[in-house]
């Protein structure tokens, strides 16, 4: 039974690590319906922030977190401002604008950074492994997992306490007669886009010290945030977390079980049968016509 | 302008292409390889795309040496002329690309890829076209192609010496880690063979999805198996994320070291040397091998393309290649220069490598080499513990006893 606990744990360090790839996605996706497929290259954006901040301004992980949400943020503002605001309610050319800039994205970091493999350190005090109830777990991933933790709260609470949070609703639900109570819609969804972009380039960052940074990364993020957010069902904030753990955990499983190629293809295959049955999503709420 | 007469003029347009242009048609498709004191040749490496990593190193090899023949005087005075393509790391694309410069640049030979998967992608062209194409990557073996010379290690000259070793230094319990294609499976494949003729044993054989970066689980059944090493062939950014958490979870290299075929300063270069360190490869190449033929090889590489650079060991058989293809063609006459003479021409020379002495072996136009036992430093570099006595013989059919590879092709007994 010494494996269960272990692979339990591995799962939900596995889930945090998704969950954060998709908290920003489904603030894009989820909230404003924006199909963001350069979702990725905020993430590969914010690993390279850190990239650039330890190797050239020698700046620590924990220093350089706040400054790369805001770098990758202000990105994100100006793809919103300059391309996605042009777009809103025509799907279609949102999917294919936002690839065609994931592309460029990609090789222009290519361009100005190499097409080199980099890694950004692990800070030395997070380095390091420790037992909890009798399985021995990564600092760091546990770190990464308290991070997630926090920012999860602080995106709820942004969403359902603030004055921002409730324009934001407001102007989801209707977007001219929010208008008329004299709501700014387009300054909330140029500030929700720009804090999605952020939360993804956190993402970067943190999982940067686990996994290497190249221009390509962000493509496997976008699948898996993708796959988070459309089992969560796509409107709840709830579902995306419950999804992102339910996949971490089943992905552990089956790869402690069988293998990581087996586990990868039998969670895409759950994951449609699912979406078959249950277009909505798992966790869907129950929407008053 | 009608439709119809658009897609007359198209049809005139390009029938009048075709008789004006009798080159392309013209029967002996090897005459003038060599014309106006120039050799054309192929260079064929991606820059773009997922494997653009690697292959951008082995592309400067190539250029390297090609500028380094040049300055010197070229080839019985004949200069090379690098045709440079850029396949995308995509194996479609090198087809095309690898038939526009065996048909469209008449390129007496082409040096270029690192995958298997690109190698067989343009394998049929070469064969089709009788042409020749350099391979510099160490590879899974089982192929015997007259059009290609490789100048990479295959399994019995990375393992034959390593596995023993590891046995003996470390114990008997082997688990083995791989990405999911064909190169990590013939590997494990003769590996096992090595295993069984030693008496250890495997404890797990397992493959992760190319590009796969999550190894908690893997790393869970390391911890519950307890092997004595752990045999990775994994590739590409899977070998950085898997030394990352090893190192990461607490594991300790002294104890369960990983064992890898795959593993250069390259890689270090990207995951650092602090996860690397410890860490045991096998090739018959490493940046700091002791010779003036590598400190000269290291030397040139930088000044040309940067102090921050390293070589390693695709990249020397990449450089090394261009030198042997030299050696072939300064025996033939200019007249002669033609892709079958130049593998004719080859067959059986030798020369002094970087690595040590090398010699194309005649039979299977595969290299003689130099295997090493090196284990990596925290500053980026090996450290090479084991030198092999002898040069190593290359067996691509090491795997099956009853298939070998000769001068006529495969042979079955």
């Amino acid at each position: 039974m010494d494996f269960v606990l272990q692979q339990l744990f591995t799962g939900l360090s596995i889930g945090s690590i998704l969950l954060l790839v998709a908290l920003g996605l489904w603030i894009v996706y989820g909230t404003m319906g924006v199909i963001n497929l350069a979702h990725g290259e905020f993430v590969m954006l914010g690993a390279y922030t850190a990239w650039v901040l330890q190797s050239v301004f020698q700046v620590g992980l924990f220093a350089s977190l706040v400054v790369i949400f805001f770098v990758v943020a202000f990105l994100g503002w100006i793809m919103e401002r300059g391309v996605i605001r042009y777009l809103y309610r025509r799907p279609l050319d949102t999917i294919l604008a936002t690839w065609g800039l994931g592309v460029i994205t990609q090789q222009v970091v290519r361009l100005l950074a190499g097409g080199e493999l980099r890694y950004v350190e692990m800070p030395s005090l997070l380095a390091h492994s420790t037992t909890i109830l009798g399985v021995e777990l990564s600092v760091y991933r546990i770190f990464i997992f308290v991070v997630v933790a926090g920012l999860l709260a602080l995106t709820w609470y942004l969403m359902q306490r603030t004055a921002i949070g409730m324009k934001l609703r407001a102007v989801l639900q209707d977007r001219e007669v929010a208008s008329c109570f004299g709501i700014n819609a387009d300054r909330i969804y140029a500030l929700t886009f720009a804090y999605g972009a952020g939360l993804a380039g956190l993402a970067g960052a943190l999982v940067s010290p686990l996994k290497s940074v190249s221009p390509e990364m962000g493509t496997t993020y976008v699948v898996d945030a993708f796959m988070v957010v459309v089992l969560g069902g796509v409107e709840t904030l709830m579902g995306t977390v419950l999804s992102a753990f339910l996949l971490g955990e089943l992905t552990g499983f089956i790869a402690y079980l069988q293998n990581d190629t087996v586990a990868k293809a039998l969670v895409l295959v759950a994951i449609i049968v699912l979406i078959r049955f249950r277009p909505q999503g798992l966790f869907a709420s129950q929407v008053r016509a | 302008m009608k439709r119809r007469d658009v897609l007359q003029g198209a049809a005139v347009l390009g029938a009048s292409t075709a008789i004006g242009l009798p080159h392309i048609w013209r029967k002996d498709a090897n005459l003038a390889r060599a014309a106006n004191g120039e050799i054309k040749v192929g260079v064929l490496f991606s820059l773009t795309g997922t494997t653009a990593i690697i292959e951008e190193s082995l592309h400067k090899a190539t250029i390297l040496a090609i500028e380094e023949i040049n300055a010197a005087g070229g080839i019985n005075g004949m200069q090379i002329v690098p045709v440079e393509e850029d396949p995308a790391s995509d194996p479609a694309t090198f087809a095309e690309k690898a038939r526009k410069l065996v048909l469209g640049d008449r390129c007496v030979s082409v040096f270029g890829s690192y995958t298997s998967a690109s190698r067989k992608a343009v394998l049929p062209v070469f064969e089709k076209r009788n042409n020749l194409y350099w391979y510099p990557t160490l590879y899974e073996g089982r192929e015997c192609s007259k059009n290609v010379v490789y100048t990479g290690a295959v399994p019995n000259q990375q393992q034959d010496e390593f596995v023993p070793w590891l046995i003996q230094n470390f114990g008997t319990r082997f688990y083995l880690i791989g990405s999911n294609y064909i190169y990590p499976k013939e590997e494990n494949n003769y590996c096992r063979k090595l295993l069984a003729r030693y008496g250890a044993e495997v404890v797990n054989e397992e493959y992760v999805p190319l590009g796969h970066s999550e190894f908690s689980s893997v790393i869970n059944k390391i911890r519950s198996t307890e092997p004595n090493v752990i045999f990775s062939t994994v590739v590409g950014d899977s070998v950085v994320a898997l030394h990352r958490q090893y190192r990461a979870a607490g594991l300790d290299p002294e104890k369960m070291p990983m064992a890898s075929l795959t593993t250069s300063e390259n890689e270090i270069a990207a995951m650092g040397g602090d996860a690397a360190a410890g860490h045991f490869t096998s090739a018959p190449y490493f940046m700091v091998h002791q010779s003036p033929e590598n400190e000269r090889f290291v030397a040139a590489y930088r000044a040309r393309w940067g102090d921050d650079k390293v070589t390693h060991f695709v990249s020397e058989p990449s450089y090394f290649q261009v030198y042997l293809f030299k050696q072939a063609v300064e025996k033939l006459a200019p007249s002669d220069i033609s892709p079958p003479t130049v593998a004719e021409a080859v067959k059986g020379e030798e020369l002094t490598a970087p690595q040590g002495q090398i010699r194309l072996e005649r039979e299977n136009l595969h290299c003689w080499l130099w295997p090493k036992i090196a284990r990596a430093r925290s500053d980026g570099q090996f450290e090479v513990l084991k030198d092999s006595a002898e040069w190593v013989a290359p067996v691509p059919y090491a795997a099956y006893p009853d298939q070998v590879c000769s001068e006529n092709g495969l042979q079955q007994s």
